[in-house]
C-alpha cells in the first residue's frame, strides 16, 4: 500500500514483473484489511498487521461522545497513593459535567514492591553469619535489594564490593531461607513456600548462562548441523522402534483400542505396524525396490485384515519411494493416456497385481526414453560446437540440440509416437518451469 | 522344516475350548497357514431415493448405507459386526450392526462420509478394518428433478484381505460362497471346522443379500473389462519397450559422424 504511493510519485509501473513469489505475498495482503474506525496510514504505522491483543474496542474511536455528558479538561493537582512524599504535581483531567474524579490516580496500582525480610541482629548473630560474608556487607546487599526490587543485575552493579551476580543471588536467597526456617511456626508452613522447594543453586545458574550464551553465539553452520543431527537421531530411533515392535508383540498389542490377542508375525527386521490404514512407512528412500516391496509385503502380513485397495495403494507407494515426484507424476499421465484407471475400479487380486506390474513396466519405458534421449543429446550436441558447450543439465542439452537433430535422428525414429509425444520429433515430455529459459533463448535465436 | 509358528494363547479367552484337534488344544487352534491367502470381496455402498412429494426440509431422502458380499452372499460367516459412524447431526451417530445383512437405514438430507468400521470373528481376526464412503444424495449431472422410483447408487468394490490365515478359520469358511480361498499348499490338513471363537456367531441369523428389497439396484462387478484393459496395456507398453531398447542398442553402435 505504502509502496504504490512511492511508485506514484516517481512514476514507476505499479504492477511487477509476475515473479511467483510475489503473487503469493498479495493473496496474503489481501486478507489484512484495515480495521474500521482508523485511517490506513495510522494502520500502517502499526506494521500493517492486527496487535496481538486489542488494545481499544475499536468501535470506540469514532463513536460521537454522548450527549448528556458535558466534558471539559482542568489542570489539577494529583493525590497518589504510591507517593509517601508529600510532592504536589499536577495534571490534565477529564471533567465530566463538573465533577472531578475522585478515584486514586490510576497507576498506583502499579506500585507493587517485593517483600524482603528483615532480620534483627540476634537473628543475624544466630542463623546468618557466613565466613564470607560480613554483617555490613549483607545489611548492604538487602537495602539494595529493597530499593532494586530484587533486580539483580542492578544490585551487582550498584554494589560496593566486587561481588558477581550469581554469589549475591545466592547469599539473598540463603540468608532468606535460614531467616524462613527459623521464624517458621511448623515444618509443615515452609513446604509449600517457592524458595524451600526450589533453592538457589549457584553453579546451575552459571552452568544455565554459560550455556544459553553458546546456544546464542551459534553459527548458521552449526545450527544446521545441529538440526541435521537431531533428525538423523530421529530417524535411527524409529527405525529401532519399528524393528523393536516387529519382533515385540507387546509394543504392538499396545496400538489396538479393539480386542487385541497380538500374535507374533513372521521375523521381519523393518516394518511399519499400524491398526489404521493410514500409509506410514518407516523405510528410508532407497534404489533397492525389490527390498520395499518384500518389506510391504511383510507389513502388510503384519496387519493381519486389510482392504485389497489399501494394500495396492502401500506397494505402488513401496514401488514410488525410490523415484521423484515428477516421475510419479508422469507415470500416473501414462496411465491416464493409455486410458486405464489410476485406482482400479474392480481390485481384485489379478487386477492389482497386473496394475502393479503394468506401473512397473511404465517405469521401465520412462527411464529407457530418457536414456534415448541423453544418449541423442550426446551424439548430436558433439556435432554442434558451440552451443552444446553450454554447462546445462542433459535435459537442456537435449532442448539445445533438438532443432538441429530434426533433420537427423528423428526422421529415423518410426512414426509409432508414443501417447505423450507431442509432435514429430518433439521426443520430450511437457518442460517443467526449468526448462523454460533455455528453451526460449534457443526460439529466438533461430 | 516347521512352517507355520505357534501363537501366544492368550488369557483373555472366557473358556477352554474343547478338544477339537485331540492334540495340544492351544497350540493347533491358532496356528497360521502360511502363503495362503483368504479373501472376502465386498461392496460398500449407498442408494439414496428421493422422497418426492414426501420430502421436508430436513428429509429429503431416505437412504441404505450397506456392507455386502460382491455375490450378495452372507458376511455373517467372516464379519462379526458393522459400525457405521454417521455425521454429529443424527442422534446416537454410530450405529451398530451386529447381524448380517449390515445395512443401515436413514433418513436425511445431507451428504457427508460415513466411516465404517468392521469387527470380525475371533477366530479370523482380533483387529478391526476401516474404511469410509462417501453418502451421495443427488445425482452427479442434473438431468431435471429427481424422480422418487429411481435413486442415486453409489457403490464401491473392494475384497478384504486374510494373509496367512488362521487353521481353524480357514477350515471353517474354506467352501464358504463368500469366501475366497487362495491355492492351498501341497499335503495341508486341516483340522475340522471350529466353532467361531465367539459366542454370537451361533446366534446370528443367516444374512444374505440375494433378496434383498434394494437388491435389483445393486451393481455387478466384473473384472474381465479391467483386466483385459490391463493385460493389453501391459502388451503394449512392452512392445515399446522391447522398440526402446532396439533404438538404444542402435544408438550406441552409431558412429560419430555427420
Amino acid at each position: 500500500m505504502g509502496g504504490t504511493d512511492a511508485k506514484d510519485i516517481l512514476g514507476l509501473p505499479k504492477t511487477p514483473l509476475p515473479l511467483s513469489h510475489e503473487k503469493k505475498a498479495r493473496p496474503q495482503k489481501e486478507s489484512h484489511r484495515k480495521p474500521d474506525g482508523i485511517s490506513r496510514e495510522v494502520y500502517a504505522l502499526t506494521g500493517g498487521v492486527a496487535p496481538l491483543m486489542p488494545s481499544i474496542d475499536v468501535t470506540h474511536l469514532k463513536r460521537p461522545p454522548p450527549p448528556d455528558e458535558k466534558v471539559a479538561w482542568q489542570w489539577l493537582p494529583i493525590k497518589s497513593s504510591a507517593r509517601k512524599d508529600d510532592l504536589q504535581l499536577y495534571h490534565w483531567v477529564r471533567v465530566v459535567n463538573g465533577v472531578p474524579p475522585t478515584a486514586d490516580y490510576s497507576f498506583a496500582k502499579y506500585n507493587k514492591s517485593v517483600d524482603i525480610s528483615k532480620y534483627t541482629d540476634d537473628e543475624y548473630e544466630n542463623h546468618l553469619t557466613d565466613p564470607v560474608w560480613t554483617k555490613e556487607e549483607t545489611d548492604q546487599l538487602f537495602e539494595l535489594c529493597e530499593r532494586f526490587d530484587l533486580r539483580f543485575t542492578l544490585i551487582a552493579d550498584r554494589f560496593p564490593l566486587s561481588r558477581t551476580l550469581e554469589e549475591l543471588k545466592d547469599r539473598y536467597y540463603t540468608v532468606t531461607r535460614a531467616l524462613l526456617r527459623a521464624r517458621a511456626q511448623s515444618p509443615a508452613d515452609l513446604a509449600n513456600h517457592p524458595l524451600m522447594k526450589e533453592p538457589y543453586d549457584m553453579t546451575r545458574d552459571r552452568e544455565r548462562k554459560r550455556a544459553l550464551s553458546m546456544v546464542l553465539s551459534q553459527s548458521r553452520h552449526q545450527e544446521k548441523k545441529d538440526a541435521e543431527i537431531l533428525a538423523e537421531a530421529k530417524r535411527i530411533t524409529e527405525m529401532r522402534l519399528a524393528a523393536r515392535r516387529a519382533t515385540d508383540p507387546d509394543v504392538l498389542g499396545n496400538e489396538n483400542i479393539g480386542l487385541d490377542k497380538a500374535d507374533g508375525g513372521p521375523g521381519c527386521s523393518v516394518s511399519p505396524s499400524s491398526n489404521s490404514q493410514l500409509p506410514a512407512t518407516a523405510v528410508a528412500p532407497s534404489t533397492l525396490t525389490m527390498a520395499d516391496y518384500a518389506s510391504t509385503l511383510a507389513s502388510l502380513r503384519m496387519l493381519h485384515v486389510y482392504l485389497r485397495t489399501y494394500g495396492l495403494e502401500q506397494m505402488v507407494q513401496a514401488a514410488s519411494s525410490a523415484v521423484g515426484l515428477r516421475t510419479i507424476k508422469r507415470v500416473e499421465q501414462t496411465l491416464q493416456d493409455l486410458g486405464v484407471n489410476l485406482k482400479p475400479k474392480v481390485p481384485t487380486k489379478t487386477v492389482c497385481d497386473e496394475h502393479l506390474e503394468l506401473r512397473k513396466e511404465i517405469l521401465t519405458l520412462l527411464n529407457l526414453q530418457k536414456q534415448l534421449q541423453y544418449k541423442e543429446s550426446e551424439g548430436s550436441s558433439q556435432r554442434e560446437g558451440s552451443y552444446a558447450a553450454m554447462p546445462d543439465t542433459p535435459k537442456d542439452r537435449v532442448f539445445a540440440s533438438e532443432p538441429f537433430s530434426f533433420g537427423g535422428i528423428s526422421a529415423e525414429k518410426p512414426i509409432k509416437k508414443e501417447p505423450k509425444r507431442k509432435g514429430p520429433g518433439r521426443q520430450a515430455d511437457t518442460p517443467s518451469p526449468a526448462h523454460k529459459r533455455p528453451r526460449k533463448l534457443k526460439a529466438s535465436d533461430l | 522344516m516347521e512352517d507355520s509358528h505357534v501363537e501366544r494363547f492368550s488369557a483373555s479367552t472366557p473358556k477352554p475350548r474343547i478338544g477339537i484337534d485331540g492334540g495340544d488344544d492351544n497350540k493347533n487352534w491358532r496356528r497360521r497357514v502360511n502363503g495362503v491367502e483368504v479373501s472376502v470381496p465386498i461392496v460398500c455402498g449407498s442408494i439414496a431415493f428421493f422422497r418426492g412429494k414426501k420430502a421436508k426440509e430436513y428429509r429429503t431422502h431416505n437412504w441404505t448405507v450397506y456392507v455386502r458380499g460382491a455375490t450378495n452372499e452372507d458376511l455373517g460367516a467372516v464379519i462379526r459386526k458393522v459400525i457405521f459412524h454417521l455425521h454429529p447431526s443424527f442422534k446416537s451417530p454410530t450405529r451398530v450392526v451386529d447381524s448380517p445383512p449390515f445395512t443401515l437405514s436413514e433418513c436425511g438430507w445431507g451428504e457427508f462420509k460415513i466411516d465404517i468400521t468392521i469387527f470380525f470373528h475371533a477366530d479370523a481376526c482380533e483387529r478391526k478394518l476401516e474404511l469410509s464412503h462417501l453418502l451421495k444424495l443427488n445425482p452427479e449431472i442434473y438431468s431435471g428433478p429427481q424422480s422418487p422410483n429411481v435413486p442415486v447408487v453409489t457403490e464401491s468394490y473392494n475384497e478384504i484381505v486374510f494373509p496367512d490365515p488362521f487353521e481353524c478359520f480357514l477350515s471353517r469358511v474354506i467352501n464358504h460362497p463368500a469366501v475366497h480361498v487362495s491355492k492351498l499348499p501341497e499335503g495341508l490338513n486341516l483340522p475340522p471346522p471350529g466353532d467361531a471363537g465367539d459366542e454370537s456367531y451361533y446366534k446370528m441369523k443367516k444374512g444374505d443379500t440375494k433378496d434383498h428389497p434394494l437388491s435389483h439396484w445393486f451393481s455387478k462387478f466384473s473384472e474381465a473389462d479391467e483386466l483385459f484393459r490391463l493385460t493389453a496395456t501391459r502388451q503394449k507398453v512392452q512392445a515399446d519397450i522391447a522398440e526402446l531398447k532396439r533404438q538404444l542398442v542402435m544408438v550406441d553402435a552409431q558412429p560419430e559422424q555427420f
